[in-house]
């Protein structure tokens, strides 16, 4: 398909029918609807299914029946509804079931605002729902990286059959941009072994489950999965990061602002660098080893209000070098605002850190 | 005249079902119906959890125990994915009556082509015998220990009669309690899951069944109660198709 102008949430939900996604259910919330409403007419058309659920619980225990049964299956929300995601997303983890979920992440806690947010990080990057466990968590930046993310989220997710997130907001899904994608995929939906099919013969039967039931030792199994997942599924972009005194940290729209800023203040001769985590989990402590003898301290830009990304960043560095946050909340940061916070702390301004 | 189990469920690999519970009339009426129609081998069930879970260990048929109150929307979705095979959900009245009534009705709605089949015993089986939205009036119960009321516990729900007023392909209701009833309950079931090979949408069978160890009742005092104190407040029979 040649370049064209797109939306972010309809590259995304085009790019779900062309990874295989042949199931989908969710419910209207802001910023995520176009995905919902896109799908409504492509799955037919791609020979999937769509069901407009009754709420985001019904959706998300939908895509559990339809991803036992061998589909590649999603659901999308944001916000209020992405919270009443957390009960099914726990069950997928627990049974061991490869799904992917897209937040659109708008701001706030409650109701909040349909706007552009950063703050379901510490949500996604903990583990989602009750329980003892982590996801996948994939952030794209650009309309572009939402369509080349998702084609990779399915293959991710069956790889560790754990289920994986697709970290939007409310900016990137709403922005209009150039964009190109992949030819369409099918799988078989009888390709694996453990999904239920209908028990033939005297074969044994399947049981979706908590997989713990049926293995002896549970803990070494999972915490062998979220090592395998640091140790291989580590993604980010690093810029300047070799020579730079204060490296930025930040994923989404806010890496966007970010770039420009290190632009502008290497212009005015301050060197700034960025790390750009596309997996927030596992957190890309890989791209921090690239500091250099120069790094006096890092910085996180996100829209959060309490700096929920600082935390990484302090770990992925050892504590060795004070991490600041510019924390916008609501608004997207400016990049001009970035190079003043930046300066400031170069300059010993700054007393306190995040923490 | 030998009636045989079925061969597909077997109780002795680690079941815990109480002595006189429905349920292990139940699964073996399922399992009589799939023999029947000769679809074992297709069957995908869609259980909920606690007592209702526990047939995933009994039977032989591909089983996913879903979210409490989720079977519903779970069996659902694995009919969207394989639309040409039976697709049953198994679950408790605390499950598709109380958490789970908007999966139970949205579904109705829809008219989505899946057997709802509803263990109805009128309480919380497995937490300990809590209230739940089917409990009688006056019931006592672990949460309701001075008996059930309109002001303690509100009204006692009958979807079955909720239901009647929607277009679904199959409405039924029999109770568990003796020979006569448990087999126009297993006639049902084979009822529904024909309706649902032919297409024809949700069809949907509640079965009252005792719950000995929570109604503090010996087996054959819980089926006498089901017959004399249930069956007055939720009537049994065939109320659509």
């Amino acid at each position: 398909m040649e370049k064209g102008l797109m939306k972010g949430n309809e590259a995304l939900a085009e790019a779900m029918v062309r990874a295989g996604c042949r199931f989908f259910s969710g419910y209207p919330i802001t910023p995520q609807n176009e995905i919902l409403e896109y799908l409504s007419w492509r799955m037919k058309e791609a020979g999937g299914a769509f069901v407009q659920s009754e709420s985001e619980l019904a959706a998300i225990n939908m895509v559990l029946g339809a991803a036992s049964a061998g589909a590649r299956a999603m659901t999308s929300s944001s916000g209020p509804g992405f919270s009443l995601l957390q009960e099914g997303i726990s069950y997928l983890i627990a049974g061991d079931i490869p799904a992917v979920i897209v937040d659109v992440a708008r701001f706030g806690s409650g109701i909040g605002e349909i706007s552009q947010g950063q703050c379901d990080y510490k949500l996604v990057t903990r583990g989602n729902g009750h329980g003892d466990s982590h996801l996948l968590v994939l952030a794209p930046a650009s309309v572009q990286e939402s369509v080349d993310l998702m084609m990779e989220a399915f293959p991710l997710a069956e790889k560790y059959r754990h289920p994986v997130i697709i970290l939007s907001d409310a900016a990137i899904g709403q922005m209009v941009e150039p964009v190109s994608f992949p030819p369409m995929e099918e799988v078989d939906i009888d390709r694996d072994d453990w999904t239920v099919k209908g028990c033939k013969g005297d074969d044994e039967s399947k049981k979706i489950t908590n997989v713990f039931y049926y293995m002896d030792d549970y803990n070494s199994f999972l915490r062998d999965k979220y090592q395998r997942m640091t140790e291989n599924e580590q993604r980010y972009e690093a810029i300047h990061v070799e020579d730079a005194q204060l490296v930025l940290v930040a994923y989404g729209i806010s890496a966007r602002v970010c770039k420009e800023a290190v632009r502008k203040a290497r212009s005015q001769g301050v060197p700034l660098g960025l790390i750009r985590p596309i997996s927030i989990y596992p957190y890309p402590k890989k791209a921090f080893a690239e500091l250099s003898g120069e790094c006096k301290a890092l910085m996180t830009v996100e829209m959060s209000i309490t700096g929920q990304m600082a935390e990484d960043v302090k770990l992925a560095v050892d504590c060795r070098y004070p991490v600041y946050t510019y924390g916008t909340g609501i608004k997207v940061p400016k990049s001009a605002d970035v190079v003043k916070y930046a300066v400031e702390i170069l300059e010993g301004k700054m007393d306190k850190e995040v923490f | 005249m030998v009636i045989k189990a079925p061969e597909r469920i077997t109780y002795t690999d680690g079941h815990s079902f109480c002595p006189g519970c429905g349920h292990g009339i139940a699964i073996r009426l399922i399992g009589e119906a799939l023999q029947e129609l000769a679809l074992e081998e297709q069957v995908i069930i869609s259980l909920d959890v606690a007592c209702g879970g526990m047939p995933i260990d009994v039977w032989r048929y591909d089983t996913i125990e879903a979210a409490h109150g989720r079977p519903v929307a779970t069996a659902v979705g694995v009919k969207m994915a394989r639309p040409s095979q039976p697709v049953i959900a198994y679950l408790g009245d605390g499950a598709a009556y109380s958490i789970g009534i908007a999966e139970t009705l949205h579904s109705a709605r829809r008219n989505d082509n899946i057997t709802v089949i509803v263990l109805n015993n009128c309480v919380f089986g497995m937490t300990g015998g809590q209230m739940s939205p089917t409990s009688l009036q006056g019931q006592v119960t672990s949460s309701s220990i001075h008996g059930k009321s309109m002001k303690e516990g509100g009204a006692t729900m009958d979807v079955v009669r909720m239901l009647k007023d929607m277009d679904i392909s199959y409405l039924a209701r029999a109770a568990l309690c003796d020979a006569g009833n448990i087999k126009k309950a297993r006639k049902y079931i084979s009822k529904a899951l024909e309706k649902q090979m032919n297409g024809e949408g949700y069809s949907f069978i509640e079965l009252l069944s005792p719950c000995p160890t929570n109604w503090n009742m010996d087996p054959g005092v819980a089926a006498a109660y089901i017959k004399e104190t249930i069956l007055p407040v939720f009537p049994t029979g065939e109320f659509i198709g």
